[in-house]
């Protein structure tokens, strides 16, 4: 069969396909977004009906996805890194409640931060809920090991994670695809004691989950994923998992490495394989991207040993990605290096788009605030968390989806006057219709703007829930009517933005205002479309 | 045969059409291809670059390692310049537009800029938005400086050409006519250097 090019985010879609997938569960974050756009545009995917429409949050599409396991059918959900703390309630408990269709998590995590708050591994995750994960190095293993998670998924009736890294969701190349497999038959699962989490049930599923815990490690020493390639130099030892496998074959004429190296992709840790590697090597260095969870295992808390290097040892940076440059400077290999940047080369960080209505909005709010001083304004995670940068310097906060609004009530109860949270339209869809019922609750005096541009912008415009029902939504949490404003914001209605909010900042109480203009980006895509159809 | 490109610019400004033809013309050959993107946050406005792999043997990373980058391909002036760690310092060219794209207040000195530019050994400057422009389609600036790295690539032009069809196929004639013209004015410019 030919290759085709995918992203390593397409390559796991088109494999969930192939596996026989019938309904994908995922809210947008970089770098994840991709996979279900992917089987929202697929011809086979809307053959075969496959679910792929956004869900309201990671958590909602978690438990979805558990739904559709439970009535016999192969599901996956897909998020970045942050979303699977959301998402983490369900996932812990999906690992005791097993899976009983095909259950595929699929994570990817965002190392180095490009688009993101932190960058936790989601590996961990996997650890801590007893489960397996994979992770591939290039996109035909993304390909390869979604295709079979699926199957491992349903043989041991449980869970299983994908950890992907930005780079591999991100990054291009060519893959062989499988023949596609039919799409399961609706067949509840036969145990109604199964998906019961009683504290009876449920301790009974945990030592089954326990009970596991062997055999998947058996499965990770046999895995094909995983493989131990012998060298003759046994001064070093490598242990790479991942996508540090490929930066480490960069360093060797033909990919050739004269070190022993133990590529990783499936977990628990094959630690029979890592056994022989530290039996027989010098030094063995582990190159992980994020996080050094392996190194953390192999050299256990006394490190009695010491000839453990990595990201703990310092011999690798302990924040970041890794490059080909780093592995081969912890191997005492050449560092390369061209010119350097010249010194009038300056940053370029992102910035509200020209036309963007946030900058509108933030020029209201920053004049609105402006007699009562800095520190006043809480945000979130969205577009417009940019106007945290110069020119508008308009927020204080953006700590997670839904942040805003809570933190400004804690802010509020603690005494600060007058408090304003920020938040975007999707946003406060995912998480941020709960907080706003705390505030109601407690009648607390908090103004919050719902900046509604009826998309999901920073990940590149998805359909928002929030479309055309935030004003509703408010008033049926309990907002009174007459504190709930939408706002134009454009230039001409710049005064009278201000004046109102100013008036509502005064209320001693929930108000909330609903600046409301479509987003540029999907605006003007939507006029090439419509100019594209009259041609 | 191998060839590790950086692609940069701003946000929007389109580089990663000039990946889909290179790299629509190198699979077609049967070579390996690699391309690393940048998704989310920066493509609002920011910096954002690709590093774009292509050989005849498998290829390991998907990022090329600092100093060993045989081309930077760039729509925008200063963007071009942040990536020189990676260029080969020997062997490596620069092909840039020398049109800035300014959208922050401290944008340097133009004629500075050019200074810098002048130093290096092996580059192509180009004023591809006049020469898109004077041919009818200021949007098809990428497609000159494609043309103007065309004589480096190591892909005959014309499989060059073949791409740059096959991508703007669905557009119309028009479209592909005025993307081909670019195309081969940025080439016969970079060939009269």
């Amino acid at each position: 069969m030919s290759k085709t090019l995918f992203l390593g985010d397409e390559a796991v879609a088109q494999a969930a396909l192939d596996a026989g997938l019938s309904g994908v569960y995922a809210y947008p974050g970089t770098p994840s977004t991709e996979i279900t756009e992917f089987i929202q545009n697929s011809k086979q995917g809307k053959e075969g009906q496959v679910h792929s429409i956004w869900a309201g949050n990671e958590k909602t599409a978690m438990e979805s996805a558990i739904g559709m396991s439970y009535a016999g059918k192969r599901a996956m959900v897909c998020m970045k890194h942050v979303g699977l703390n959301v998402a983490a309630d369900p996932f812990m408990n999906s690992s005791i409640t097993g899976a009983n269709g095909g259950l595929v998590v699929v994570v990817a995590d965002d190392p180095s931060m490009h688009s993101s708050q932190d960058e936790q591994d989601s590996r961990y995750y996997a650890k801590f809920a007893l489960i397996p994960s994979f992770e591939p190095s290039n996109q035909q293993e993304a390909y390869d090991i979604t295709y079979a998670a699926f199957d491992y998924s349903e043989k041991y009736r449980t869970p299983v994670l994908i950890r992907l890294t930005t780079r591999l969701s991100h990054s291009r190349a060519g893959v062989e695809r499988r023949e596609a497999r039919p799409q399961n038959p609706l067949h509840i699962e036969e145990n109604p004691k199964q998906f019961i989490l009683l504290p009876a049930n449920a301790r009974v599923h945990y030592r089954t989950l326990l009970g596991k815990q062997d055999a998947f490690e058996e499965e990770s020493v046999n895995s094909p994923f995983n493989k131990y390639i012998d060298g003759a130099d046994k001064k070093f030892g490598i242990i790479a998992s991942g996508i540090a496998y490929n930066y480490l074959m960069e360093n060797f004429e033909g990919h050739k490495c004269p070190y022993p190296v133990l590529k990783i992709a499936q977990y628990p840790v094959p630690s029979k394989l890592v056994a022989k590697m530290v039996d027989e090597c010098e030094t063995v260095l582990v190159a992980e991207e994020g996080y050094p969870f392996i190194e953390e295992q192999v050299r256990g808390l006394l490190n009695r040993t010491g000839n453990i290097i990595g990201r703990l040892s310092g011999a690798l940076p302990r924040d970041g990605e890794l490059n080909p440059n780093l592995v081969a400077k912890a191997l005492g290999l050449p560092d390369t290096y061209g010119a350097p940047v010249p010194e009038l080369v300056v940053p370029r960080p992102p910035a509200l788009c020209v036309g963007c209505p946030h900058i509108d909005s933030y020029l209201a709010i920053n004049e609105a605030m402006a007699e009562y001083g800095a520190g006043k304004v809480f945000a979130d995670i969205g577009c417009y968390t940019l106007g945290a940068l110069p020119p508008y310097k308009a927020i204080y906060t953006t700590v997670d989806m839904g942040a805003s609004i809570t933190m400004a009530k804690g802010a509020a109860d603690a005494g600060l006057r007058p408090v304003m949270a920020v938040i975007g339209d999707s946003t406060f869809t995912h998480s941020g219709m709960t907080s706003l019922l705390d505030c109601i609750y407690e009648n607390t005096p908090v103004t919050v703007m719902i900046l509604d541009n009826s998309t999901t912008g920073m990940t590149g415009g998805q359909d928002s829930h929030a479309l055309g029902v935030l004003g509703e939504i408010c008033k049926g949490l309990g907002v009174k009517e007459e504190h709930i404003h939408r706002i134009t914001p454009l230039k001409p209605h710049h005064a009278e933005n201000v004046a109102l909010i100013k008036k509502e900042l005064e209320y001693e109480g929930v108000s909330v205002i609903i600046p409301t203009r479509e987003c540029i980006q999907t605006l003007s895509r939507r006029m090439k479309k419509q100019q594209a159809a009259k041609k | 045969m191998k060839i590790d490109i950086i692609l940069a610019g701003v946000g929007g400004q389109g580089i990663l059409s000039i990946a889909t033809i290179v790299g629509y013309a190198a699979v077609k050959r049967g070579m390996y291809m690699k391309q690393a993107e940048v998704h989310g946050m920066s493509q609002r406005g920011g910096d954002v670059q690709s590093h774009f792999r292509l050989s005849d043997q498998e290829i390991a990373s998907d990022l090329i390692p600092m100093g060993k980058a045989d081309m930077i391909i760039s729509v925008e002036p200063m963007e071009s310049l942040r990536y020189l760690p990676w260029l080969n310092p020997e062997t490596g060219w620069l092909i840039t537009n020398d049109q800035p794209f300014i959208n922050i207040p401290n944008y340097p000195d133009t004629e500075k800029l050019s200074e810098e530019l002048g130093k290096l050994k092996n580059k192509v400057v180009i004023n591809a938005d006049q020469i898109a422009k004077d041919l009818g389609s200021a949007r098809s600036a990428n497609m000159v400086i494609l043309g103007a790295a065309s004589p480096y690539l190591g892909i005959p032009f014309e499989e060059i050409e073949a791409a740059v069809r096959e991508t703007f196929a669905r557009k119309g004639d028009d479209v592909v006519n005025t993307n081909i013209a670019c195309l081969r004015a940025g080439k016969e410019f970079a060939e009269k250097l």
